[in-house]
């Protein structure tokens, strides 16, 4: 079978090697595309890293500000309902400085799409502490390792789980069956949208090599040993599914 | 059309309908709360969306998109709500997308207090938020003007594709007067290409982001962009200022206080005359070249620096003394006033 990339990503080439918003990019185009909505989507991204993709996609996009994406993709959902609609951004995006924006279209069952790529550090800016950061982790701002006692782990999901949403999951970019598995978490939180279930929530483990300080072997390896123990794999919330 | 009474706040909320507003997302806090009760009721009315925020940031960036989508936007707020509003107007800014933002003064810095002010001029005026931008701001000074000004509003938000500022103050929201409604415009989303909707097959997507990473010219496209709303879109009323030996300055509801001191003051033999500046910013320098007699000029503000006394200096051109009268939690006095206009022409020995 000859693998063909999906019409609606141009290209992926401005991130660093071994990095997941590349993966993801390309996994949001194939789905857009197998549910024919390619045409019809609207993409939010945040700044910095993630916003790469708004020349990468062939989706009419938005840069949104730092960890206003939420509330900017709801906008758009309520002038364009016939559009599908979706938020991406980084942990620090989703469960820092947005945090308040995740929860509360979490709360009013916005009936948007969120995609949270959790690399567990801020990335553009060179690394720093995020609230993902694990224990321990020496990162920029915490450089003798991420004090518990002063900062603690956690990730937005935990919270949004417990509310009355469509779907919430959390997948892995990593090796071909996360990828395969991450697909599907993409597919079924669009189709809940097309559905009109409300609000979805979908958060990738993501490798960031360049501030792990790692090769994309290990940094993998990180994501998939490491990082799975404090965010754990599954699908938590899945409206009139199985979960 | 028959008259018919209403708050200025309300009428504000009902005249954005009237101008196609179909979108709203805020946060209560007062003296603009009355803005978010009328439309949670009434855009379910006319089809239109509410949605109460968690804050301010987000009513700002959720209208941020409701813009990018095409369709006519608005939020309000005041106080330190308006201050959290900066972030989304930089970012309307930057990717040139329409949209109006009400600012119902209060007073004071910090959480200040509820009654009415002029104390947000600068930070309306010279851009509140981060670069190096101005926005248009329209200031109201009747609950009549409440409903004019709004589709002027809107419309002029289009055209530059530049967010409009509109400033009241508590009085003129809180206070209910008779007026003439507009009539009801409806506008259709799909106007303007430039709104996201999704990208059609073949067609180039549409990237609603900073201007000044995809335009070469950038630079001389803001340049031009605010030169041309200096050129055309200066908006004043002047009364009894072409003979007057003391013109005063004044906007909104210390405009009204204005004028009752110019009637009284003409009654009593002093030659008193007032420019009311309806756009602060662009602001309306060429209403002073008809001022063929003044002598001094004196701005009339609820604040305590006096934030609009800088720029009659400059549309004059330090050609004559210009000074400020300023009150702080209170409305400004016809005969204070008088008496500050009378002061200032003394010293400059008539
Ligand atoms: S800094 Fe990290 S998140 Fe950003 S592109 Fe590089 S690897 Fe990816």
């Amino acid at each position: 079978m000859k693998l063909k990339a999906p019409e609606s990503v141009f290209s992926s080439a401005s991130f660093c090697p071994g990095c997941g918003h590349g993966l993801a990019g390309r996994l949001i185009g194939e789905v857009a595309e197998e549910l024919g909505i390619e045409h019809k989507l609207v993409t939010v991204v945040d700044v910095a890293c993630c916003s790469f993709h708004i020349d990468y996609w062939k989706f009419d996009t938005i840069m949104a500000a730092h960890g206003r994406d939420i509330p900017t993709a709801v906008g758009v959902k309520h002038v364009r309902p016939d559009s599908a609609v979706m938020a991406y951004m980084g942990d620090g995006a989703a469960y820092a400085i947005g945090m308040a924006e995740t929860i509360h279209a979490a709360l009013r069952n916005d009936n948007i799409c969120v995609f949270v790529i959790n690399n567990s550090v801020f990335g553009m800016t060179g690394g720093q502490m995020a609230p993902t950061s694990l224990p321990g982790e020496r990162t920029a701002t915490s450089p003798k390792g991420k004090d518990p006692a002063r900062y603690g782990t956690m990730s937005g999901l935990e919270l949004v789980k417990q509310m009355d949403v469509a779907y919430v999951a959390r997948g892995e970019l990593i090796g071909s069956s996360g990828m395969v598995r991450a697909k599907t978490l993409i597919r079924k939180a669009f189709t809940h949208q097309l559905n009109g279930d409300g609000f979805s929530l979908v958060e990738l483990l993501s490798p960031c090599p360049t501030n792990l300080n790692l090769p994309p072997v290990k940094a993998k390896a990180f994501v998939h040993d490491e990082m799975t123990k404090y965010f754990p794999l599954g699908e938590f919330v899945d409206k009139g599914g199985n979960v | 059309m028959a008259k018919e009474l209403m708050k200025g706040n309300e009428a504000l909320a009902e005249a954005a309908i009237r101008a196609g507003c179909r979108f709203y997302s805020g946060y209560p806090i007062t003296p603009q709360t009355e803005i978010l009760e009328y439309l949670s009721w009434r855009m379910d009315e006319v089809g239109g969306t509410f949605v109460q925020t968690e804050s301010e940031l987000a009513g700002v960036n959720m209208l941020l998109g409701a813009a990018a989508a095409g369709a006519r936007a608005l939020s309000s707020s005041a106080g330190p709500g308006f201050s959290l509003k900066q972030e989304g107007i930089s970012y309307l800014v930057a990717a040139d997308l329409p949209a109006v933002i009400i600012d119902v003064m209060r007073i004071g810095t910090g959480l200040g207090d509820i009654a009415q002010g002029q104390g947000d001029y600068w930070q309306l005026t010279r851009g509140g938020g981060h670069g190096d931008y101005h926005t248009i701001v329209i200031a109201p000074a009747s609950v009549q003007e409440n409903c004019d000004l709004m589709q002027t509003a809107f419309t002029l938000a289009e055209k530059y594709r530049h967010p409009v500022l509109v400033a009241s103050d508590a009085a003129i929201g809180q206070m209910v007067e008779g007026v003439e409604l507009p009539p009801m415009h409806e506008h259709d989303v799909d106007t303007y290409d430039w709104a996201v909707r999704g990208c059609a097959a073949g067609a180039e997507p549409r990237k609603v982001q900073n201007t000044y990473y995809t335009r070469p010219d950038y630079v001389e496209y803001l340049r031009d962009k605010y030169a041309q709303m200096e050129e055309q879109e200066q908006r004043w009323e002047a009364y009894r200022a072409e003979d007057a030996d003391v013109v005063l300055v004044a906007y909104g509801i210390s405009s009204r206080i204005s004028k009752e001191a110019v009637d009284l003051a003409r009654e009593r033999g002093f030659r008193l005359g007032l420019i009311r500046p309806i756009t602060l910013w662009p602001f309306p320098t060429k209403a002073f070249a008809a001022c063929e007699n003044a002598k001094a000029f004196l701005t009339v503000e609820i604040n305590i620096l006096g934030q609009m006394a800088d720029d009659v200096r400059l549309a004059v051109q330090h050609r004559c003394p210009v000074d400020f009268y300023g009150v702080f939690f209170d409305l400004p006095e016809p005969e204070d006033i008088i008496a500050k206009a009378e002061a200032l022409l003394g010293k400059e020995g008539k």
